[in-house]
């Protein structure tokens, strides 16, 4: 009880820097004087009281965190900021007199934060700019992480904050460290990200986009969530070059974050090389991209071969990156494509980028693996150990992918079938898991990029917010909750 | 700071341990991932595995920007090798090396710019080994420090039954030695300090911790029990590099060493590597019959120091049983240390505790010379100089009750050139004076460093 007291302790503390990020879409919302003013306002008042007084009332069982502390600390807090997050969004339907249900708000913050971008909300083009800025804010912080920030900022974490980041950071192999103090690193993975979008946002702006939402296009960018300000997403700007500019940075930020530190403060683009799963992963989403234009192109979807590569392209990398934009209802395109995408949207992001999903490194290690086991049947007396980037892989490691890929394809499974329980289309349930446990965002058929989730049941959006979460965090983080050892004294 | 320390081992993992906090970045180098795993996962600091001697490696550490690099591995050759690259490819301005072996430390030469280029040696078994000395020969203290080069020492000691001290205020020691500058700092009732005033009451069985100038100290601990006989025959458990090197320190004294160890070719090699009026003999400290058969029972000090902490423990409360005078035994682990305070092992010697304090006194910078932790912890004590003027320095030219120390903390002696001023609120320090501070607890001493801290202007 003492250790769960301790850890909401720093939840509070967490839940109060949260609160201020609301700053940004309250000062947005009082300079354009928009509708969204009393949401905000009251919005950004009771989190930081929430925040504050969760805070002061365990403020006496403060204690350094062990590191079963630091899984429970990070699923509280996933699964208690959404309940901050979307405050300013039902009090905005409230006030605005089509009260939004609960589910929903959850879900939307939900889907936010953990970088999704599957959305319940419909006519996004009229709603307040702060409304939508805020939907933008929740993918920039949730895709690199909450806690990362948190212990960026807050000295207060020390050996805790080590086995914080470990929990919220994805990926099998976590020992790498970019400073020698926790904080340090966070400070550098924050300050990569915010020069990123900096160059994003600038991007955005030189190809015509206005200021506004050239903003919120880099946060979902940079977070590969892909909320838009438009129901329509891309088709509305229907601008090659601004789906250019989106193509690049969201392929940047499917790399691996370290990597990019690691190039910038060598100057130098061997650092990309030296990683090991930056080329296989831009070849697996370039070379996936290229398929499905030409089989678009081959199936006469696009007579012009030009069209089909635009589309082909956009898409394929919006979905493998686990973004979610579009610019064309792919739903609508033969059944090959979209699946494809969905499959790759599973393994292609590398581990420590903002992409959700099995993560490159892990694929390169299975496929390593599987590699060795068929040496050591020709040559039984063959010595293979895994290596990636010159270094040999602790099997304890490999174990955990293992474990890891089983329990992502048992998670899958299970949440299908509860999906069809509840009485969806096999192919439609089988979509909507992808997209939310790979943190991708739009589905098929009418949970499509052009659709929405408001068309789903209680239950099932329900199912679908759980997906994101396990998702995000990895499954393992979440499940070892489960387990009676974990409350075993 | 961003210090580098290469070698993740015992001394190496106690080195990161103290020197871990929020003003240092440390990055340990080791080639056992199992080890800098340990490390990673209990403190905030980075482990990377690899050999410290490579360039690669080096670089990769981030030496080009460290400011200090320890090396602390078991190879002597291997630390200084790191220290010649760290100093002469990334141009590190400071480097320590560990270094074991004796006759390095008689060669300053090799050690400078055209040689290795290491800045401080330390030898975690010349620290145990004089320090242990210092121990038998004071047979009535506890523990022994020494500050500003041994001018001072702070000695903690059992307040014995037939002592003059014994149910006596404190401020009536004065009568008692009337011609020694010595002043009790506290008390310790049940291993825990009394914060002592004036009229506190010593009784026999309290533990004294006195500041006093080291040509008194053999007098003033003599006052706190009746008279010890004098150490004559000792007896050591474990023939490793630190009972080696005592064995041939004392026997060179005359006094009359056994020296019991394990193994049997180790056993050879100290037998022909020791004077011949040492006797070596092979077998176990924990076998009692061994023990009795060697006439423990008239043995004037008893030392385990083999490197198994349990051993230790067990063989000396062993051989306190069958009636050694006094038993000292080698504990590493500090929760070990701890948990036999008060115990029948008279006294608990932490290696890592002594190498620390060597070790801090060339880490910290500036005017804070030495600091060492007083039985286990109750107290430290530290050495700082006082520079600079009234202007510029918070503590020259003020009287010591003027002084803004933190609580409970006080000042035990100045050391004046060759003069030791016990003071009293009303003594005055002057610059350049070496103060010897004594705070409760280690969360207040970056604030008595800070005290001593000279204002920018004085330079």
């Amino acid at each position: 009880m003492k250790r769960l007291l301790a850890t909401f302790n720093v939840l509070g503390l967490t839940m109060v820097v949260f609160a201020l990020t609301m700053l940004i879409p309250l000062g947005v919302a009082f300079v354009g004087e928009d509708a969204g003013l009393p949401a905000f306002a009251n919005g950004f008042l009771l989190a930081v009281g929430i925040g504050a007084a969760v805070w002061a009332g365990t403020r006496h069982a403060r204690s350094e965190l062990h590191a079963r502390d630091g899984f429970l600390l990070v699923v509280i807090v996933w699964a208690g900021l959404p309940l901050l997050a979307a405050l300013p969004l039902l009090l905005y339907y409230h006030g605005a007199g089509m009260p939004l249900s609960f589910t929903h708000a959850y879900f939307e913050a939900m889907s936010g934060l953990t970088s999704t971008g599957a959305t319940v909300l419909t006519g996004l083009d009229h709603l307040p700019p702060s409304i939508n800025l805020w939907r933008a804010t929740m993918v920039w912080i949730g895709g690199m992480g909450i806690l990362v920030l948190a212990v960026a900022i807050l000295p207060l974490l020390g050996v805790g904050g080590h086995q914080v980041v470990r929990a919220e950071t994805p990926g099998p192999m976590k020992d790498e460290r970019l400073t020698p103090r926790i904080a340090g690193t966070a400070k550098a993975l924050y300050a990569v990200y915010v020069g990123m979008s900096l160059v994003c946002l600038l991007a955005y702006r030189a190809v015509g986009l206005p200021w506004f939402e050239a903003w919120a296009h880099m946060a979902t960018t940079m977070g590969l969530g892909g909320f838009s300000t438009r129901d329509e997403g891309f088709l509305y700007f229907d601008s090659v070059p601004v789906e250019l500019v989106a193509m690049v940075f969201m392929l940047l930020s499917g790399i691996n974050f370290a990597t990019h530190f690691n190039a910038l403060r060598q100057r130098n683009a061997r650092a990309y090389l030296a990683c090991p799963q930056t080329l296989p992963y831009l070849a697996v989403v370039l070379g996936g991209g290229l398929v499905v234009s030409a089989y678009l192109y081959a199936k006469g979807v696009y007579a012009d071969p030009l069209a089909a590569l635009r589309y082909g392209m956009f898409n394929t990398i919006s979905v493998a990156t686990t973004t979610g934009y579009a610019n064309v209802d792919y739903a609508t395109w033969p059944l090959f494509a979209p699946l494809t995408m969905l499959l790759l949207s599973a393994f292609a992001t590398s581990a420590g980028s903002t992409g959700g999903g099995i993560k490159m490194v892990r694929v390169i290690l299975l496929v390593k693996q599987a590699r060795a086991e068929l040496v050591t049947m020709l040559h039984p007396h063959a010595i293979t150990p895994v290596r990636i980037g010159g270094r040999v892989v602790d099997p304890r490691v490999l174990s955990s992918v293992l474990a890891f890929m089983l329990v992502y394809g048992l998670s899958v499974g299970v949440l299908t079938s509860l999906l069809l329980l509840s009485g969806m289309d096999p192919l439609i349930a089988f979509s909507a898991v992808m997209a939310m446990i790979n943190n991708t965002g739009p589905g098929l058929g009418p949970i499509g990029p052009m659709g929405h989730f408001a068309v789903l049941s209680d239950f099932q959006i329900w199912v679908c917010t759980f997906a994101m979460l396990i998702g995000r965090l990895e499954l393992l983080t979440v499940l070892v909750l489960f387990t009676p050892y974990f409350w075993r004294k | 700071m961003k210090i580098l320390i290469m070698g993740a081992g015992r001394v190496g993992t106690s080195v990161a341990e103290n020197l871990v906090s929020e003003q240092n970045d440390i990055t340990v180098i080791d080639p056992d991932p199992a080890q800098l795993r340990y490390l990673q996962e209990r403190y905030d600091l980075r482990g990377l595995q690899g050999d410290g001697t490579q360039v690669s490696v080096l670089e990769a550490a981030g030496a080009a920007d460290t400011d200090l690099f320890i090396a602390c591995s078991a190879s002597d050759s291997a630390n200084m090798v790191g220290c010649k690259i760290a100093r002469q490819l990334f141009n590190v301005p400071r480097r320590i090396a560990r270094i074991r072996m004796p006759e390095f430390a008689d060669h300053p030469e090799l050690m400078g710019e055209e040689g290795f280029c290491i800045d401080a040696l330390i030898s975690p078994e010349r620290s145990v080994t004089t320090y242990l000395h210092s121990l038998i020969e004071f047979p009535e203290a506890l523990q022994v420090v020494e500050f500003a080069d041994g001018r001072v020492s702070v000695i903690t000691a059992r307040v014995g039954h037939g002592s003059p001290m014994a149910h006596r205020p404190i401020d009536e020691l004065r009568e008692v030695w009337p011609d020694v500058s010595a002043r009790v700092i506290d008390v310790l009732r049940g291993g825990r300090p009394l914060h002592a005033g004036s009229g506190t009451v010593v009784a026999p069985g309290d533990e004294v911790v006195l500041v006093v100038d080291t040509r008194h100290a053999r007098r003033a601990v003599r006052q706190l029990r009746e008279a010890e006989r004098s150490v004559r025959r000792v007896m050591i458990a474990g023939g490793g590099n630190i009972g080696l090197r005592l064995a041939r320190q004392l026997a060179e004294e005359n006094y009359s060493v056994r020296i019991i160890e394990r193994d049997e070719k180790r056993c050879l090699y100290l037998a022909a590597e020791l004077p011949g009026n040492v006797l070596v003999l092979h077998g176990n400290g924990t076998d009692e019959a061994l023990l009795e058969r060697e006439n423990i029972g008239d043995m004037d000090t008893y030392l385990a120091l083999t490197s198994d902490d349990e051993d230790n423990i067990m063989s000396s409360l062993l051989a306190k049983r069958l009636g050694a005078r006094r038993v000292i035994a080698l504990i590493n682990r500090q929760a070990y240390g701890e948990l036999m305070q008060g115990s029948h092992i008279d006294i608990a010697v932490s290696p890592s505790q002594a190498t620390m304090s060597e070790l801090l006194r060339h880490v910290r910078r500036g005017d804070v010379v030495a600091v060492h932790r007083l039985r286990q912890g109750v107290a430290e004590a530290l050495e700082a100089v006082a520079h600079g003027d009234r202007s510029t320095s918070h503590v020259v030219g003020r009287t010591v009750g003027e002084l803004h120390l933190p609580k409970g903390a006080s000042i035990g002696a100045l050391v004046r050139g060759d003069e030791i001023v016990l003071p009293d609120a009303d003594t005055v320090v002057e610059a350049d004076d070496h103060v010897i501070v004594f705070v409760p607890s280690r969360q207040q001493m970056p604030r008595v460093e800070k005290l001593f801290q000279v204002s920018a202007s004085f330079f």
